[in-house]
């Protein structure tokens, strides 16, 4: 705000030192690497939507009568698949944590640069696999790939799918290595562990579970291509195989996978609460922490998915009991948020707004999800429309909140630019409310007994999938209009400086947009993370 | 008590209002910690707003109490809610000894259902009220999911197993069945219905049915003409194992394990007869699959379970049964 008219016009940083198509297809600097995925995951989200406001509209009727019941399952199967796989897994790392990452700990760039633009070919390169089932006709099992459905008896392109979610698996582990070698080897001098933004403690516990967890999901789907192709009996009882075993490789990975998505989005939150609360996290080494022991208990809550699927009753047990200790965590993040709040600055510029809302729904699905860890009610609600609007609360509530609140945040920093204060605040408003209106409903329809990845329903459910699907076209007007003003301000928006929201972090000492090199001369840093008063004495406006 | 909550699926078993209680107990926990966090989030977002451009937040220190307190009594309250849910879980897999058992195959995409007496139906079931009924469930091809939310039960069917369900009746009606496991293109035309009768209605229903011979005699016509009962005689055990009393028991295998005798397998031996060879005997067996439909291997073992009151008199098959075979999975 302040330097608006002092910028020198032509001052080099990362966007305008060259313009050439191969200067951004074969970059390495971290930043444009992170404008790259920017695009493309941006691109399979909007597929995603289109094909999830088809779904919807099926819905709005009880008979299936706009599309083939075939027709269906291919799209819900798109839907979930592109966007668990091209989308929410790496939307906060490989765009925000890309971009961030390096700037918040003062490193010119990533460990590995030529690896981080690997991750991204690698990335597309299992997309246009994707594409590829897609334009054949598609997928019809499910983003879960039940077996032996999808080994032997789906007759549509599961191989290929397949193959591309194992393709996009390595770019996510390629990320996640990246990662943590970047945040144990190039810390500026002075930026202990816990001088670390909470953003890359978030960051460091999801990279452990990409490269822990994906090599599992990789070899489940291989070996359904081993059976389908070749015939051996891994997961077909009639050729001597297991069904259920498929089910525990795929969750062991994808369970954890869920805190892929919603780590990064906590950690993203962190940054947003204590930037406009201009205060330190309460609590800011349980924050922390709580990251590192989600990453790890994580991995002991598969076997939640499977309490009716001819597991043991003590299996079950054992798994609801864990299922309720990873609650405690996320729960503690919540109450330190909170607590961070009381006596601080706050200010409610739009940021913050997806933070605040961040809470609100975080809390709704991770209630629901302690719910649905409880045997005696996940018994009925099981593959209802409950668990779908759970897990839309955490993923779409959750983790979209964070992204666009991380977006809105960074986004003068990326662009050097500030979009309209008014519509993105209409946009915020419009996707809390069309995200309740389109999921609250569906809490109430899984409890009543509607199952999940139906074409067709019976009649009393109408009135609420109705509901739903009005809170959809609203939803989907908030989405589309960040789009278009951010798009906008690119070329038009007002100038942003290098620190628009008086923020600490080291992310803000650099010029907006960052030189290549991300910093003029290497930070050293001598203060704790969210240390207001020392910014304050240095600079605060 | 919630009969006329437009929001609710009837209750009409005897766990409906068990799930219900433990739902409607958490769901009031849920709405006071929401209510909690979002009544602080919004309080402190409106009693701290920033008054100056340059006002920043009070710093303070982490309170080490608070943290502890705030982690302790969340997960208090979860493992409140983790016990109680498994008491009723554990309440809804194991049927009581006098549940009469009905078979269940599905296929995509239907469900079979064969009454003890014999009655088969498609994609609807008829019971009586008040009488506990277990169902012994397998498919044909995919995994499908067993589903009534008016008895709050759900299991899932799998290809090549056996698991049970459990349910009584409470109240008269006709219920929806839904398939809950994605199932393929027909999915969600895998329903039917539940109908539950009086007692009196359901005899009379069931009488006035062309009803067929009860599971136990197919089953004993199916050991002859598949030749069972050429090696399995009831009086001598040099070809076979006599299978009389051999239902619930424990037999040792060739590798010195035992193994408990329960529907699942007993379904092995007759599909994979070597998988599991009792000590002392050779591998003679045919294995038949593919010879046998899943609904005459349930027949057949409902004839072998029958087998086991006769040697042991005053043991019903179905209280030495309903151990072992009532949990979900034995695998
Ligand atoms: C408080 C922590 C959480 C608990 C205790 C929890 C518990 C559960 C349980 C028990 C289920 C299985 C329900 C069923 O299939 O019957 C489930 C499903 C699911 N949860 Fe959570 N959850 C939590 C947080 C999350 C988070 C953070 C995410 C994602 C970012 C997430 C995403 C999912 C997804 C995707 C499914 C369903 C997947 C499918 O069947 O397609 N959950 N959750
Ligand atoms: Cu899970
Ligand atoms: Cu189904």
């Amino acid at each position: 705000m302040s330097d608006t008219v002092t910028t020198p016009p032509r001052r080099k940083h990362y966007l305008n030192v060259d313009y050439g198509i191969k200067s951004w297809l074969l970059t390495q600097d971290h930043k444009r690497i992170a404008i790259l995925y920017l695009i493309s995951i941006t691109f399979f989200f909007i597929i995603g939507g289109v094909m999830a406001a088809l779904i919807r509209v099926e819905l709005a009727t009880p008979l299936g009568d706009l599309v083939e019941a075939d027709t269906y399952n291919r799209l819900f199967t798109a839907h979930g698949v592109l966007m668990v796989f091209l989308f929410l897994i790496p939307s906060i790392p490989a765009v925000l944590g890309n971009f961030l990452i390096p700037l918040m700990i003062g490193a010119k760039d990533l460990a590995f640069p030529k690896l981080n633009l690997g991750s991204w070919y690698v990335y597309n390169l299992g997309a246009l696999l994707m594409v590829a089932a897609l334009l054949r006709g598609g997928t019809d099992t499910g983003w879960t790939f039940y077996t032996p459905y999808s080994s032997t008896f789906a007759d549509s392109e599961v191989i290929l799918t397949a193959l591309g979610a194992f393709v996009v698996g390595f770019s996510s582990i390629m990320t996640g290595l990246n990662f943590i070698v970047t945040i144990h080897r190039m810390r500026a001098p002075g930026l202990t562990w816990f001088r670390l933004p909470l953003f890359v403690w978030a960051h460091y516990g999801t990279s452990l579970i990409q490269v822990l967890g994906t090599p599992v999901v990789a070899i489940a789907i291989l070996l359904v291509a081993a059976e389908r192709l070749l015939h051996i009996g891994i997961f077909d009882p009639a050729l001597g195989g297991d069904p259920v075993l498929f089910q525990h490789l795929f969750w062991f990975y994808s369970h954890p996978a869920v805190y892929i998505m919603i780590l990064p989005s906590m950690g993203v939150i962190s940054e947003l609460i204590a930037a406009f609360s201009r205060k330190r996290i309460f609590g800011y080494k349980f924050v922390a922490f709580s990251s590192l022991a989600i990453a790890v208990l994580g991995f002991l809550v598969w076997g939640h998915h499977l309490f009716v699927s001819s597991q043991s009753i003590y299996a079950g047990l054992i798994f609801s009991v864990l299922s309720m200790l990873v609650a405690v965590p996320s729960a503690v993040k919540v109450f330190n948020w909170t607590a961070t709040l009381y006596q601080g600055s706050i200010s409610w510029q739009t940021p913050m707004i997806y933070a605040l809302g961040f809470i609100g729904l975080f809390v709704i699905g991770g209630l629901t999800g302690t719910m649905l860890a409880t045997l005696g009610i996940d018994m009925h609600v099981h593959d209802t429309y409950f668990v779908v609007a759970h897990f839309h609360y955490i993923m779409v509530g959750g983790a979209i909140m964070g992204y666009l609140g991380g977006l809105h945040f960074w986004w003068p920093k990326i662009t050097g630019r500030m979009y309209s204060v008014f519509w993105s605040k209409i946009a915020a408003g419009l996707i809390f409310v069309g995200f309740n209106l389109t999921f609250f409903p569906q809490f109430l329809l899984g409890y009543m007994g509607m199952p999940r990845r139906y074409h067709a329903y019976p009649e009393e459910f109408q009135i609420l999938n109705v509901l739903s699907s009005a809170g959809a076209t609203i939803l989907g007007l908030g989405y589309l209009l960040p789009l278009i003003y951010l798009f906008w301000s690119m070329r038009y928006g007002e100038r942003a400086g290098d620190n628009p929201w008086g923020a600490y972090g080291l992310e803000w000492e650099t010029s907006s947009p960052p030189p290549t090199l991300n910093f003029d001369e290497p930070p050293v840093v001598t203060t704790e993370a969210y240390d207001y008063l020392s910014l304050r004495e240095k600079k605060l406006a | 008590m919630w009969k006329n909550v437009p929001l609710f699926p009837e209750q009409a078993s005897t766990l409906a209002s068990e799930v219900d209680a433990l739902y409607l107990t958490f769901l009031g926990i849920s709405i006071f910690f929401g209510l909690l966090v979002a009544g602080l989030v919004i309080f402190f977002a409106i009693r701290y707003r920033r008054r100056a451009e340059d006002e920043i937040g009070r710093p303070e220190k982490a309170g080490i109490w608070l943290e502890i307190t705030w982690s302790v009594i969340p997960l208090a309250i979860l493992l409140g809610m983790f016990a109680w849910g498994a008491k009723v879980y554990i309440g809804a897999f194991r049927p009581p000894s006098d549940a009469v058992e009905y078979f269940v195959t599905a296929k995509q995409w239907m469900w079979k259902f064969q009454h003890p007496q014999g009655n088969r139906e498609i994609n609807e079931l008829h019971v009586p009220v008040g009488q506990a009924i277990r169902l012994t469930m397998t498919s044909e091809d995919v995994i499908h999911s067993f589903f009534v939310p008016a008895f709050r039960v759900k299991a899932d069917v799998l290809p090549g197993r056996y698991t049970t369900l459990w349910f009584e009746a409470t109240k008269i009606g006709t219920y929806h069945l839904f398939c809950a496991e994605y199932c393929g293109v027909e999915h969600s035309k895998m329903g039917g219905s539940i109908t539950v009768m009086e007692p009196a209605d359901y005899e009379m229903w069931l009488a006035g049915r062309d009803t067929g011979p009860s599971v136990v005699a197919s089953g004993q016509k199916l050991f002859r003409v598949k030749a069972c009962s050429t090696c399995h005689r009831p009086d001598s055990a040099t070809l076979a194992p006599i299978l009389h009393g051999l239902f619930g028991e424990e037999v040792e295998l060739e590798d010195g394990s035992t193994q408990i005798v329960d529907e699942n397998y007993l379904r092995e031996s007759i599909m994979n007869p070597i998988a599991k060879l009792v000590r002392g005997y050779k591998p003679l067996m045919p294995t038949y699959q593919g010879q046998i439909t899943e609904e005459e291997v349930l027949q057949l073992i409902g004839y072998i379970k029958s087998l086991a009151s006769d040697a042991t008199e005053n043991q019903g098959p179905e209280s030495d049964s309903s151990s072992p075979a009532s949990t979900p999975d034995e695998g």
